[in-house]
């Protein structure tokens, strides 16, 4: 990564997250199909909601014939997330337009929020408009192309997990979040691995009481606060 | 190509709602000053979502018993981690791990 912040660099800056968005797509695909949705459902789906996670549990809870506020809301709270990470981000655009602001935060994703952040260390600080569009679009036209194919599949080829592709998602967080440690000037290397120490714990606790995306969502919110709290106590 | 009125419903529904949740905080943030501690508390987002997304995958709820591990997904944890150390460049981190993973479900 470097200082450069061109729709181009963008693109280029996206490229490794592609594998993710590819092994996530494709399993999505065939998962979708093999639920009884169509291709366009499915392209429909990665175009109109464009969820990533979320949309597995739409499949799921419309396969087991749940009511549509239903699945909104389980949606709803599974990407209440994005509340957070819009917020972060928003704070880089408030000189640039209302429509660029939607823009941006119309085609966020967890991975390009992660990517902005690791950029930001590069850019003292600062991020610009087309930049974020750059890295949007490759996000947004590989989820739709690669959930698609994955329709199209379907049942033809077996499960996609087999070529370890669907842990490049994993391997795409577990890489941002080391590079954002070493990076990230404003919080001391010792107090980053403190603080992923105690969110590890945390989830881990939510996890035994709660299902996984609320427990996700708890921890998020709870480990700012955390953050907080220990920062406070650090630099006494 | 079937599309029946519910799934498209679903559909328009759920991606109104997560826009929604995408889009107000942009259009508040832009109108309106955040306070201090907001800042400060927003700053450790990166940090804690994505590690939480990280365990999310290694761990998955039972209700009644304890998180169950996703053996797979731990064990090419390690060699990931070792890669990011090392390398320092997301392809890199992405591919091996992507590797590893082949492997493991090879091996077991």
């Amino acid at each position: 990564m470097n200082e450069k912040l061109d729709f181009d660099t963008g693109i280029k800056d996206a490229l490794p997250t592609v594998f993710g968005y590819i092994g996530i797509g494709l399993a999505f695909g065939i998962v979708g199909k093999t639920s009884g949705l169509s291709v366009l459902e499915i392209l429909l789906m990665s175009l109109i909601t464009y969820a990533g996670s979320a949309q597995f549990i739409m499949v799921s809870l419309l396969l087991v014939g749940s009511s549509i506020p239903f699945v909104m809301l389980s949606v709803f709270l599974v990407n209440a997330r994005f509340i957070l990470m819009s917020t972060t981000v928003a704070q880089y655009f408030r000189q640039d337009s209302i429509w660029q602001n939607i823009g941006i935060g119309t085609l966020l994703t967890d991975e390009t929020f992660a990517l902005s952040m690791n950029k930001l260390n590069f850019t003292n600080h600062r991020l610009a408009p087309s930049w974020f569009h750059g890295a949007n679009f490759v996000a947004y036209l590989t989820w739709a192309l690669a959930t698609a194919v994955g329709g199209i599949l379907g049942n033809l080829v077996g499960d996609p997990k087999a070529f370890g592709l669907d842990f490049a998602l994993v391997a795409m967080f577990i890489g941002l979040l080391y590079l954002q440690m070493i990076t990230d000037r404003s919080k001391a290397f010792g107090f980053q691995v403190t603080m992923v120490g105690i969110v590890c714990v945390l989830m881990y606790v939510l996890t035994i009481f709660f299902s996984d995306n609320v427990a996700l969502i708890a921890t998020t919110l709870i480990g700012c606060f955390l953050g907080m709290v220990v920062e406070q106590w650090h630099s006494r | 190509m079937a599309l029946t009125m519910k799934v498209l419903w679903a559909i328009i529904g759920c991606g109104l709602v997560t826009w929604l949740s995408r889009v107000i905080p942009f259009v508040l943030v832009k109108n309106f000053d955040l306070p201090n501690w907001l800042i400060r508390y927003l700053s450790f987002v990166p940090l804690v979502i994505m590690t939480a997304l990280i365990m999310e995958n290694i761990f998955t709820h039972h209700a009644g018993s304890l998180p169950s591990v996703n053996m797979d997904n731990l064990l090419a944890t390690v060699p990931t981690f070792l890669a990011a150390i090392i390398s320092k460049s997301l392809i890199v981190i992405v591919v091996v791990g992507i590797i590893c993973m082949a492997l493991i479900r090879l091996a077991f």
